[in-house]
Protein backbone atom coordinates (compact mmCIF):
# COMPACT_ATOMS: atom_id res chain seq x y z
CA UNK A 1 0.00 0.00 0.00
CA UNK A 2 2.67 2.28 0.69
CA UNK A 3 4.35 2.14 -2.78
CA UNK A 4 1.41 2.09 -4.69
CA UNK A 5 -1.11 4.76 -3.23
CA UNK A 6 -0.28 6.86 -6.09
CA UNK A 7 -1.23 4.50 -8.44
CA UNK A 8 -4.44 4.01 -6.77
CA UNK A 9 -5.01 8.02 -7.32
CA UNK A 10 -3.98 8.05 -10.96
CA UNK A 11 -6.94 5.77 -11.56
CA UNK A 12 -9.59 7.22 -9.25
CA UNK A 13 -8.43 10.46 -11.20
CA UNK A 14 -8.58 9.10 -14.56
CA UNK A 15 -11.71 7.48 -13.75
CA UNK A 16 -13.07 10.74 -12.37
CA UNK A 17 -12.34 12.79 -14.86
CA UNK A 18 -14.21 10.06 -17.75
CA UNK A 19 -17.45 10.46 -15.85
CA UNK A 20 -17.59 13.44 -14.46
CA UNK A 21 -15.85 15.35 -17.94
CA UNK A 22 -17.99 13.82 -20.05
CA UNK A 23 -21.69 13.04 -18.56
CA UNK A 24 -21.34 16.88 -17.27
CA UNK A 25 -23.95 19.14 -19.56
CA UNK A 26 -23.48 21.99 -21.39
CA UNK A 27 -24.70 25.17 -20.23
CA UNK A 28 -27.25 26.86 -22.30
CA UNK A 29 -26.01 28.76 -25.13
CA UNK A 30 -26.65 30.37 -28.48
CA UNK A 31 -24.86 28.54 -30.83
CA UNK A 32 -26.08 29.48 -34.57
CA UNK A 33 -28.02 32.72 -36.01
CA UNK A 34 -29.40 33.20 -39.08
CA UNK A 35 -28.92 35.07 -41.54
CA UNK A 36 -25.54 36.43 -40.79
CA UNK A 37 -25.65 39.56 -41.81
CA UNK A 38 -28.06 42.12 -41.51
CA UNK A 39 -29.23 45.07 -43.31
CA UNK A 40 -31.49 48.52 -42.56
CA UNK A 41 -35.45 47.04 -42.64
CA UNK A 42 -37.32 44.41 -41.26
CA UNK A 43 -34.83 41.37 -40.49
CA UNK A 44 -36.46 37.75 -39.63
CA UNK A 45 -33.64 35.93 -37.22
CA UNK A 46 -33.94 32.38 -36.44
CA UNK A 47 -31.84 31.54 -33.16
CA UNK A 48 -30.90 28.15 -32.60
CA UNK A 49 -29.97 27.07 -29.05
CA UNK A 50 -28.01 24.53 -26.75
CA UNK A 51 -29.41 22.85 -23.88
CA UNK A 52 -31.76 25.91 -23.62
CA UNK A 53 -35.24 25.67 -22.56
CA UNK A 54 -36.73 28.65 -24.86
CA UNK A 55 -40.52 27.16 -24.31
CA UNK A 56 -40.58 28.85 -20.23
CA UNK A 57 -40.41 32.82 -22.07
CA UNK A 58 -38.84 35.00 -23.51
CA UNK A 59 -38.11 38.01 -22.16
CA UNK A 60 -36.84 40.72 -24.35
CA UNK A 61 -33.77 40.40 -27.27
CA UNK A 62 -31.35 42.91 -28.31
CA UNK A 63 -29.13 43.58 -30.97
CA UNK A 64 -26.38 45.33 -29.72
CA UNK A 65 -24.01 47.21 -31.92
CA UNK A 66 -21.11 49.29 -30.64
CA UNK A 67 -22.91 50.49 -27.60
CA UNK A 68 -25.91 50.74 -29.15
CA UNK A 69 -29.14 48.53 -28.71
CA UNK A 70 -32.04 47.88 -31.20
CA UNK A 71 -34.83 45.85 -29.48
CA UNK A 72 -36.87 42.78 -30.75
CA UNK A 73 -40.43 43.63 -32.60
CA UNK A 74 -41.63 39.87 -32.13
CA UNK A 75 -40.47 36.74 -31.07
CA UNK A 76 -41.76 33.70 -31.17
CA UNK A 77 -40.75 30.42 -29.90
CA UNK A 78 -40.87 27.41 -32.16
CA UNK A 79 -39.42 24.71 -29.71
CA UNK A 80 -37.03 24.61 -27.04
CA UNK A 81 -33.84 25.15 -28.55
CA UNK A 82 -35.39 27.44 -31.77
CA UNK A 83 -36.53 31.02 -31.64
CA UNK A 84 -38.02 33.26 -34.14
CA UNK A 85 -37.08 37.55 -33.61
CA UNK A 86 -37.72 40.23 -35.75
CA UNK A 87 -36.12 43.16 -35.85
CA UNK A 88 -36.74 46.33 -37.51
CA UNK A 89 -32.85 47.18 -37.64
CA UNK A 90 -32.31 51.40 -38.09
CA UNK A 91 -29.60 52.96 -40.39
CA UNK A 92 -26.25 54.03 -39.41
CA UNK A 93 -25.02 51.53 -37.12
CA UNK A 94 -21.78 52.13 -36.64
CA UNK A 95 -19.87 49.09 -36.16
CA UNK A 96 -19.30 45.68 -38.25
CA UNK A 97 -20.34 43.77 -35.83
CA UNK A 98 -23.19 43.35 -34.18
CA UNK A 99 -23.77 40.74 -30.80
CA UNK A 100 -27.52 39.45 -30.33
CA UNK A 101 -28.88 39.36 -26.80
CA UNK A 102 -31.53 36.90 -25.82
CA UNK A 103 -33.16 37.62 -22.19
CA UNK A 104 -34.90 34.03 -21.15
CA UNK A 105 -36.77 33.06 -17.97
CA UNK A 106 -35.12 30.17 -17.88
CA UNK A 107 -31.25 30.79 -18.15
CA UNK A 108 -31.25 34.74 -17.96
CA UNK A 109 -29.50 36.44 -20.42
CA UNK A 110 -27.68 34.32 -23.38
CA UNK A 111 -25.11 36.56 -26.08
CA UNK A 112 -24.05 35.41 -29.04
CA UNK A 113 -20.68 37.67 -29.86
CA UNK A 114 -20.58 38.72 -33.51
CA UNK A 115 -23.86 37.22 -34.95
CA UNK A 116 -24.24 39.70 -37.14
CA UNK A 117 -21.98 41.38 -40.44
CA UNK A 118 -23.43 44.88 -40.68
CA UNK A 119 -24.21 45.99 -43.76
CA UNK A 120 -24.76 49.67 -45.06
CA UNK A 121 -22.89 51.07 -41.96
CA UNK A 122 -23.44 55.05 -40.83
CA UNK A 123 -22.13 57.22 -37.81
CA UNK A 124 -24.68 55.78 -35.40
CA UNK A 125 -27.97 55.42 -35.34
CA UNK A 126 -30.56 57.88 -34.20
CA UNK A 127 -30.63 58.80 -30.77
CA UNK A 128 -34.34 58.14 -30.44
CA UNK A 129 -34.17 54.74 -31.71
CA UNK A 130 -31.04 54.06 -29.63
CA UNK A 131 -32.25 55.40 -26.23
CA UNK A 132 -35.79 53.86 -26.77
CA UNK A 133 -34.82 50.16 -25.80
CA UNK A 134 -31.63 50.03 -23.80
CA UNK A 135 -31.96 46.65 -21.57
CA UNK A 136 -32.08 47.60 -18.43
CA UNK A 137 -29.17 45.93 -15.68
CA UNK A 138 -27.95 43.16 -18.44
CA UNK A 139 -26.26 40.28 -16.66
CA UNK A 140 -22.83 40.30 -17.65
CA UNK A 141 -22.50 36.96 -19.73
CA UNK A 142 -24.46 33.79 -20.58
CA UNK A 143 -22.15 31.26 -17.85
CA UNK A 144 -22.08 33.68 -14.62
CA UNK A 145 -25.65 33.33 -14.21
CA UNK A 146 -25.30 29.15 -14.01
CA UNK A 147 -23.72 28.99 -10.59
CA UNK A 148 -26.02 27.07 -9.27
CA UNK A 149 -25.90 23.58 -11.18
CA UNK A 150 -22.40 22.21 -12.26
CA UNK A 151 -21.96 22.84 -16.15
CA UNK A 152 -19.30 23.24 -18.54
CA UNK A 153 -19.70 26.48 -20.66
CA UNK A 154 -20.88 26.20 -24.05
CA UNK A 155 -18.52 28.46 -25.77
CA UNK A 156 -18.87 29.65 -29.56
CA UNK A 157 -16.92 27.29 -31.53
CA UNK A 158 -16.28 24.69 -29.10
CA UNK A 159 -19.62 23.26 -28.02
CA UNK A 160 -19.35 19.74 -26.88
CA UNK A 161 -15.66 19.34 -27.85
CA UNK A 162 -14.36 21.44 -25.01
CA UNK A 163 -14.56 18.17 -23.12
CA UNK A 164 -11.08 17.36 -25.15
CA UNK A 165 -9.47 19.94 -22.40
CA UNK A 166 -8.99 17.10 -20.75
CA UNK A 167 -7.69 14.83 -23.04
CA UNK A 168 -5.40 17.12 -25.67
CA UNK A 169 -3.82 19.22 -22.94
CA UNK A 170 -2.98 17.04 -20.32
CA UNK A 171 -1.25 14.73 -23.17
CA UNK A 172 1.44 17.64 -23.64
CA UNK A 173 2.09 18.16 -20.04
CA UNK A 174 2.49 14.01 -19.54
CA UNK A 175 4.84 14.45 -22.53
CA UNK A 176 7.24 17.42 -20.97
CA UNK A 177 7.19 15.49 -17.76
CA UNK A 178 8.51 12.05 -19.03
CA UNK A 179 10.75 13.73 -21.02
CA UNK A 180 12.21 15.98 -18.55
CA UNK A 181 12.87 11.93 -16.36
CA UNK A 182 14.78 11.39 -19.71
CA UNK A 183 16.61 14.51 -19.55
CA UNK A 184 17.46 13.63 -15.90
CA UNK A 185 18.42 9.80 -16.78
CA UNK A 186 20.63 11.69 -19.65
CA UNK A 187 22.58 13.40 -17.63
CA UNK A 188 23.02 11.23 -15.19
CA UNK A 189 24.17 8.82 -18.07
CA UNK A 190 26.82 11.12 -18.91
CA UNK A 191 27.58 11.40 -15.22
CA UNK A 192 28.28 7.42 -14.06
CA UNK A 193 27.59 6.09 -17.62
CA UNK A 194 25.03 3.27 -15.45
CA UNK A 195 23.40 1.46 -18.51
CA UNK A 196 20.45 0.89 -16.33
CA UNK A 197 20.11 5.16 -16.74
CA UNK A 198 20.55 4.50 -20.38
CA UNK A 199 17.21 1.92 -20.13
CA UNK A 200 15.56 4.54 -18.24
CA UNK A 201 16.17 7.23 -20.61
CA UNK A 202 15.04 5.16 -23.43
CA UNK A 203 11.83 4.16 -21.87
CA UNK A 204 10.92 7.46 -20.39
CA UNK A 205 11.23 8.89 -24.43
CA UNK A 206 8.91 5.60 -25.76
CA UNK A 207 6.15 6.97 -23.43
CA UNK A 208 6.30 10.21 -23.49
CA UNK A 209 6.35 9.87 -27.44
CA UNK A 210 3.43 7.74 -27.05
CA UNK A 211 1.52 10.33 -25.19
CA UNK A 212 3.31 12.69 -27.62
CA UNK A 213 1.29 11.22 -30.60
CA UNK A 214 -1.61 10.93 -29.08
CA UNK A 215 -1.65 15.08 -28.42
CA UNK A 216 -0.99 15.17 -31.85
CA UNK A 217 -4.22 13.06 -32.85
CA UNK A 218 -6.37 14.32 -29.80
CA UNK A 219 -5.52 18.27 -31.21
CA UNK A 220 -5.63 17.33 -34.64
CA UNK A 221 -9.71 15.83 -33.97
CA UNK A 222 -10.08 19.00 -31.91
CA UNK A 223 -8.98 21.08 -35.29
CA UNK A 224 -11.33 19.27 -37.71
CA UNK A 225 -14.26 20.30 -35.41
CA UNK A 226 -13.48 23.80 -34.20
CA UNK A 227 -11.41 25.10 -37.21
CA UNK A 228 -12.41 22.97 -39.62
CA UNK A 229 -8.79 20.95 -40.71
CA UNK A 230 -7.00 18.76 -39.99
CA UNK A 231 -3.73 21.17 -39.49
CA UNK A 232 -2.72 24.22 -39.84
CA UNK A 233 0.82 26.14 -39.96
CA UNK A 234 -0.37 27.70 -36.06
CA UNK A 235 2.83 28.18 -34.39
CA UNK A 236 2.21 25.81 -31.96
CA UNK A 237 1.20 23.58 -34.18
CA UNK A 238 4.54 23.73 -35.88
CA UNK A 239 6.76 23.54 -32.21
CA UNK A 240 4.69 19.87 -30.94
CA UNK A 241 5.53 18.89 -34.67
CA UNK A 242 9.07 19.26 -34.08
CA UNK A 243 9.17 17.99 -30.74
CA UNK A 244 7.64 14.90 -31.79
CA UNK A 245 10.28 14.79 -35.11
CA UNK A 246 13.09 15.12 -32.23
CA UNK A 247 12.43 12.47 -30.84
CA UNK A 248 11.57 10.04 -33.19
CA UNK A 249 14.83 11.23 -34.32
CA UNK A 250 16.19 10.28 -31.24
CA UNK A 251 14.95 6.69 -31.28
CA UNK A 252 16.75 6.34 -35.10
CA UNK A 253 20.19 7.84 -33.81
CA UNK A 254 20.10 5.02 -31.43
CA UNK A 255 18.70 2.23 -33.94
CA UNK A 256 21.83 3.39 -35.72
CA UNK A 257 24.99 2.53 -32.86
CA UNK A 258 25.36 -0.88 -32.38
CA UNK A 259 27.63 -0.50 -29.58
CA UNK A 260 26.00 0.32 -26.10
CA UNK A 261 28.13 2.55 -24.45
CA UNK A 262 28.43 4.90 -27.02
CA UNK A 263 24.80 4.84 -27.99
CA UNK A 264 24.37 5.73 -24.36
CA UNK A 265 26.20 8.29 -24.24
CA UNK A 266 25.83 9.77 -28.14
CA UNK A 267 21.79 9.30 -27.28
CA UNK A 268 22.13 11.37 -23.70
CA UNK A 269 23.77 14.78 -25.52
CA UNK A 270 21.02 14.39 -28.51
CA UNK A 271 18.25 13.73 -25.94
CA UNK A 272 19.70 16.80 -23.63
CA UNK A 273 20.44 19.27 -26.68
CA UNK A 274 16.78 18.43 -27.95
CA UNK A 275 15.04 18.44 -24.62
CA UNK A 276 16.26 22.03 -24.18
CA UNK A 277 15.15 23.28 -27.76
CA UNK A 278 11.94 21.49 -27.39
CA UNK A 279 11.10 23.48 -24.41
CA UNK A 280 12.19 26.69 -26.57
CA UNK A 281 9.64 25.16 -29.32
CA UNK A 282 6.50 24.52 -27.04
CA UNK A 283 6.83 27.69 -24.49
CA UNK A 284 8.81 30.15 -25.85
CA UNK A 285 8.44 30.55 -29.92
CA UNK A 286 4.35 30.67 -29.58
CA UNK A 287 4.97 33.69 -28.00
CA UNK A 288 7.43 35.01 -29.87
CA UNK A 289 4.95 35.21 -32.94
CA UNK A 290 1.71 34.48 -31.57
CA UNK A 291 0.03 36.77 -33.28
CA UNK A 292 -0.70 34.15 -36.04
CA UNK A 293 -1.88 31.42 -33.08
CA UNK A 294 -5.60 30.16 -33.55
CA UNK A 295 -4.86 28.66 -29.67
CA UNK A 296 -6.97 29.89 -26.84
CA UNK A 297 -4.95 32.76 -24.97
CA UNK A 298 -3.18 33.90 -28.44
CA UNK A 299 -3.60 35.91 -31.01
CA UNK A 300 -6.31 37.96 -29.88
CA UNK A 301 -8.05 34.69 -28.88
CA UNK A 302 -9.52 34.73 -25.18
CA UNK A 303 -7.42 32.32 -22.72
CA UNK A 304 -9.40 29.59 -21.16
CA UNK A 305 -8.66 30.77 -17.66
CA UNK A 306 -10.27 34.69 -18.57
CA UNK A 307 -13.62 32.70 -18.96
CA UNK A 308 -13.87 30.18 -20.21
CA UNK A 309 -12.16 28.01 -17.67
CA UNK A 310 -14.88 28.29 -14.64
CA UNK A 311 -15.02 26.75 -11.65
CA UNK A 312 -16.54 23.68 -13.53
CA UNK A 313 -13.99 23.28 -16.13
CA UNK A 314 -11.46 23.94 -13.78
CA UNK A 315 -12.32 21.10 -11.16
CA UNK A 316 -11.82 18.33 -13.35
CA UNK A 317 -8.74 19.69 -15.79
CA UNK A 318 -6.38 20.17 -12.76
CA UNK A 319 -7.31 16.36 -11.73
CA UNK A 320 -7.16 15.48 -15.28
CA UNK A 321 -3.78 16.63 -15.31
CA UNK A 322 -2.67 15.34 -12.28
CA UNK A 323 -3.89 11.93 -13.48
CA UNK A 324 -2.47 11.73 -17.03
CA UNK A 325 1.04 12.63 -15.62
CA UNK A 326 1.01 10.15 -12.86
CA UNK A 327 -0.50 7.55 -15.53
CA UNK A 328 2.58 8.40 -17.86
CA UNK A 329 5.04 8.23 -14.75
CA UNK A 330 3.54 4.71 -13.68
CA UNK A 331 3.94 3.46 -17.56
CA UNK A 332 7.45 4.51 -17.50
CA UNK A 333 7.81 2.92 -14.51
CA UNK A 334 6.44 -0.51 -15.57
CA UNK A 335 8.36 -0.56 -18.58
CA UNK A 336 11.15 -0.27 -17.02
CA UNK A 337 10.71 -2.80 -14.80
CA UNK A 338 10.11 -5.16 -17.13
CA UNK A 339 13.07 -3.86 -19.50
CA UNK A 340 15.34 -4.15 -16.50
CA UNK A 341 13.65 -7.97 -16.11
CA UNK A 342 14.00 -8.80 -19.71
CA UNK A 343 17.85 -7.81 -19.54
CA UNK A 344 18.74 -9.93 -16.45
CA UNK A 345 16.97 -13.28 -18.58
CA UNK A 346 18.64 -12.48 -21.58
CA UNK A 347 21.88 -11.79 -19.47
CA UNK A 348 21.26 -15.35 -17.58
CA UNK A 349 20.23 -17.44 -20.84
CA UNK A 350 23.81 -15.66 -22.24
CA UNK A 351 25.64 -17.35 -19.54
CA UNK B 1 30.06 23.23 -51.84
CA UNK B 2 29.79 26.58 -53.84
CA UNK B 3 29.16 24.29 -57.07
CA UNK B 4 26.45 22.49 -55.41
CA UNK B 5 24.88 25.98 -54.94
CA UNK B 6 25.54 26.96 -58.23
CA UNK B 7 24.23 23.47 -59.71
CA UNK B 8 21.20 23.82 -57.64
CA UNK B 9 20.13 27.37 -58.62
CA UNK B 10 21.21 26.40 -62.00
CA UNK B 11 18.55 23.34 -61.84
CA UNK B 12 15.58 25.45 -60.78
CA UNK B 13 16.50 28.19 -63.24
CA UNK B 14 15.90 25.36 -65.95
CA UNK B 15 12.76 24.44 -64.35
CA UNK B 16 11.19 27.88 -63.73
CA UNK B 17 12.85 30.13 -65.39
CA UNK B 18 11.35 33.35 -63.50
CA UNK B 19 9.64 33.14 -59.97
CA UNK B 20 7.64 36.33 -59.85
CA UNK B 21 5.49 35.10 -56.31
CA UNK B 22 7.26 36.25 -53.28
CA UNK B 23 6.87 33.16 -51.32
CA UNK B 24 8.22 30.96 -53.81
CA UNK B 25 11.15 32.62 -54.46
CA UNK B 26 11.27 32.73 -50.64
CA UNK B 27 10.55 29.02 -50.36
CA UNK B 28 12.81 27.76 -52.82
CA UNK B 29 15.74 29.69 -51.62
CA UNK B 30 15.71 28.60 -48.32
CA UNK B 31 15.23 25.30 -49.18
CA UNK B 32 18.59 25.73 -51.13
CA UNK B 33 20.40 27.06 -48.51
CA UNK B 34 19.40 24.17 -46.32
CA UNK B 35 20.72 21.33 -48.18
CA UNK B 36 23.79 23.28 -48.86
CA UNK B 37 23.95 23.41 -45.02
CA UNK B 38 23.34 19.79 -44.74
CA UNK B 39 25.67 18.92 -46.92
CA UNK B 40 28.78 21.61 -45.72
CA UNK B 41 28.39 20.97 -41.93
CA UNK B 42 27.94 17.12 -42.48
CA UNK B 43 31.85 17.20 -43.40
CA UNK B 44 32.98 19.69 -40.43
CA UNK B 45 33.58 16.32 -37.87
CA UNK B 46 34.11 13.64 -40.67
CA UNK B 47 37.63 14.00 -41.29
CA UNK B 48 38.69 13.71 -37.77
CA UNK B 49 38.13 10.65 -36.82
CA UNK B 50 41.20 8.09 -35.65
CA UNK B 51 44.72 9.76 -35.51
CA UNK B 52 43.38 13.41 -36.18
CA UNK B 53 40.83 13.57 -33.30
CA UNK B 54 43.35 12.45 -30.52
CA UNK B 55 46.04 15.10 -32.04
CA UNK B 56 43.77 17.35 -31.85
CA UNK B 57 42.99 16.02 -28.27
CA UNK B 58 46.31 16.38 -27.04
CA UNK B 59 46.47 20.24 -28.27
CA UNK B 60 43.35 21.51 -26.80
CA UNK B 61 40.81 21.25 -24.85
CA UNK B 62 37.10 20.17 -26.56
CA UNK B 63 35.33 23.26 -25.66
CA UNK B 64 37.70 25.03 -27.37
CA UNK B 65 37.51 22.52 -30.55
CA UNK B 66 33.72 23.15 -30.69
CA UNK B 67 33.59 26.71 -30.59
CA UNK B 68 36.37 27.26 -33.43
CA UNK B 69 34.32 24.60 -35.22
CA UNK B 70 31.43 26.20 -34.80
CA UNK B 71 33.07 29.52 -35.39
CA UNK B 72 34.18 28.49 -38.79
CA UNK B 73 31.00 26.94 -40.01
CA UNK B 74 29.41 30.07 -39.40
CA UNK B 75 31.80 31.75 -41.66
CA UNK B 76 31.15 29.03 -44.46
CA UNK B 77 27.61 29.21 -44.18
CA UNK B 78 27.97 32.85 -44.18
CA UNK B 79 29.80 33.50 -47.69
CA UNK B 80 27.66 29.76 -48.59
CA UNK B 81 24.24 31.53 -47.68
CA UNK B 82 25.62 35.32 -49.84
CA UNK B 83 26.59 33.02 -52.53
CA UNK B 84 23.42 31.06 -52.69
CA UNK B 85 21.48 34.97 -52.20
CA UNK B 86 23.66 35.94 -55.54
CA UNK B 87 23.45 33.17 -57.88
CA UNK B 88 20.16 33.21 -56.79
CA UNK B 89 18.88 36.06 -57.25
CA UNK B 90 20.94 36.10 -60.51
CA UNK B 91 19.58 32.40 -62.14
CA UNK B 92 15.58 33.00 -60.91
CA UNK B 93 15.42 36.60 -61.21
CA UNK B 94 14.86 39.39 -59.02
CA UNK B 95 11.60 40.81 -59.69
CA UNK B 96 10.38 40.03 -56.26
CA UNK B 97 13.03 42.13 -54.51
CA UNK B 98 11.72 45.29 -56.19
CA UNK B 99 10.00 46.97 -53.03
CA UNK B 100 12.79 44.57 -50.43
CA UNK B 101 14.31 46.19 -47.89
CA UNK B 102 17.51 45.11 -49.10
CA UNK B 103 19.45 45.83 -46.19
CA UNK B 104 17.05 43.48 -43.76
CA UNK B 105 16.99 40.93 -46.52
CA UNK B 106 20.59 40.65 -46.15
CA UNK B 107 21.23 40.50 -42.48
CA UNK B 108 18.33 37.69 -42.33
CA UNK B 109 20.32 35.77 -44.72
CA UNK B 110 23.49 36.31 -42.72
CA UNK B 111 21.74 35.52 -39.52
CA UNK B 112 19.76 32.61 -40.71
CA UNK B 113 23.28 30.89 -42.05
CA UNK B 114 24.80 31.55 -39.02
CA UNK B 115 21.70 30.05 -37.19
CA UNK B 116 22.00 27.01 -38.97
CA UNK B 117 25.89 26.76 -38.34
CA UNK B 118 25.44 26.80 -34.41
CA UNK B 119 22.75 24.70 -34.23
CA UNK B 120 24.21 22.22 -36.42
CA UNK B 121 27.47 21.88 -35.50
CA UNK B 122 26.63 19.19 -32.38
CA UNK B 123 24.55 17.60 -34.68
CA UNK B 124 27.29 17.34 -37.20
CA UNK B 125 29.60 15.75 -34.30
CA UNK B 126 27.19 13.35 -33.16
CA UNK B 127 26.64 12.19 -36.60
CA UNK B 128 30.15 11.92 -37.39
CA UNK B 129 30.79 9.76 -34.00
CA UNK B 130 27.81 7.37 -34.95
CA UNK B 131 29.61 6.73 -38.54
CA UNK B 132 26.85 7.33 -40.39
CA UNK B 133 26.94 10.32 -43.13
CA UNK B 134 24.28 12.68 -44.04
CA UNK B 135 21.68 10.90 -43.96
CA UNK B 136 21.44 10.98 -39.69
CA UNK B 137 22.69 13.99 -39.98
CA UNK B 138 19.40 15.55 -41.98
CA UNK B 139 17.29 13.24 -39.53
CA UNK B 140 18.56 14.43 -36.17
CA UNK B 141 19.31 18.36 -37.24
CA UNK B 142 15.67 18.60 -39.21
CA UNK B 143 12.97 18.56 -36.34
CA UNK B 144 16.21 21.06 -34.69
CA UNK B 145 16.02 23.46 -37.58
CA UNK B 146 13.01 23.60 -38.35
CA UNK B 147 11.43 26.49 -35.71
CA UNK B 148 14.56 28.36 -36.42
CA UNK B 149 13.79 27.98 -40.17
CA UNK B 150 10.12 29.48 -39.77
CA UNK B 151 11.34 32.15 -38.18
CA UNK B 152 13.76 32.61 -41.14
CA UNK B 153 10.88 32.18 -43.67
CA UNK B 154 8.82 34.66 -42.21
CA UNK B 155 11.69 37.07 -41.37
CA UNK B 156 13.34 37.13 -45.49
CA UNK B 157 9.35 36.83 -46.66
CA UNK B 158 8.64 40.51 -44.35
CA UNK B 159 12.05 41.91 -45.98
CA UNK B 160 11.12 41.11 -49.39
CA UNK B 161 7.62 42.52 -48.55
CA UNK B 162 9.47 45.94 -47.90
CA UNK B 163 8.18 45.60 -44.42
CA UNK B 164 9.96 47.73 -41.26
CA UNK B 165 12.84 46.15 -39.25
CA UNK B 166 10.84 47.07 -35.84
CA UNK B 167 8.47 44.36 -37.68
CA UNK B 168 10.54 41.81 -38.50
CA UNK B 169 13.05 42.14 -35.26
CA UNK B 170 11.82 40.21 -33.22
CA UNK B 171 12.59 37.09 -35.31
CA UNK B 172 16.07 37.88 -36.04
CA UNK B 173 16.36 38.64 -32.07
CA UNK B 174 14.76 34.50 -31.78
CA UNK B 175 17.06 33.53 -33.88
CA UNK B 176 20.01 35.06 -32.28
CA UNK B 177 18.97 33.88 -28.90
CA UNK B 178 18.55 30.14 -30.39
CA UNK B 179 22.14 31.02 -31.36
CA UNK B 180 23.56 31.84 -28.19
CA UNK B 181 21.47 28.48 -26.84
CA UNK B 182 22.76 26.00 -29.07
CA UNK B 183 26.39 27.44 -29.00
CA UNK B 184 25.80 27.10 -25.30
CA UNK B 185 24.60 23.95 -25.39
CA UNK B 186 27.50 22.64 -27.66
CA UNK B 187 30.16 23.94 -25.36
CA UNK B 188 28.33 21.81 -22.11
CA UNK B 189 27.96 18.71 -24.11
CA UNK B 190 30.56 18.70 -26.49
CA UNK B 191 33.70 17.64 -24.37
CA UNK B 192 31.28 14.12 -23.43
CA UNK B 193 31.00 13.15 -26.62
CA UNK B 194 34.98 13.44 -27.42
CA UNK B 195 35.86 11.22 -23.70
CA UNK B 196 36.70 7.73 -25.00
Amino acid sequence: MKHWWWKILATLLLLYVVVIGLRTPLAPALIACTPDRIAPGDVLVNVWGYNTRFQEGIDGSWISNDGQWVCVNAARVVSDDHVELRFNVPHGMRSEMSHLVLRTAAHGDLTYLNAFYTEDRGSGMSQQIADGCRPEALSKASIGSHEKTFQFPDRNILNESIRNLFFHVPMWFSMVVLMAIGVWKSIRVLGRNDPNDDRSALVAVQVGLLFGVFGLISGSLWARVTWETWWTTDPKLNGAAAGVLIYLAYLVLRGSVPEPAKRARLSAIYSIFAFTFMMLFFFVLPRLNAVDSLHPGNGGNPAFNTYDLDNGLRSVFYPACAGWILLGVWMYDLRSRAMRLQNILTDANDN
Amino acid sequence: MALYVVSTVYTCYLGVNQVTSIPVWNALFWIIVLFAAFNALSRSFQREEGGRQLYLHTLAHPRSVVLARTAYNAAVMIVLSLVSAATYSLFIGNSVMQDADLGLFITSVILGGIGLACSLTLIAAIAARAGSGIGLMAILGFPIVLPMLLAMLRASKLALDGVAWSVAGKYLIGLVAMDVLAVALAAILFPYLWRD
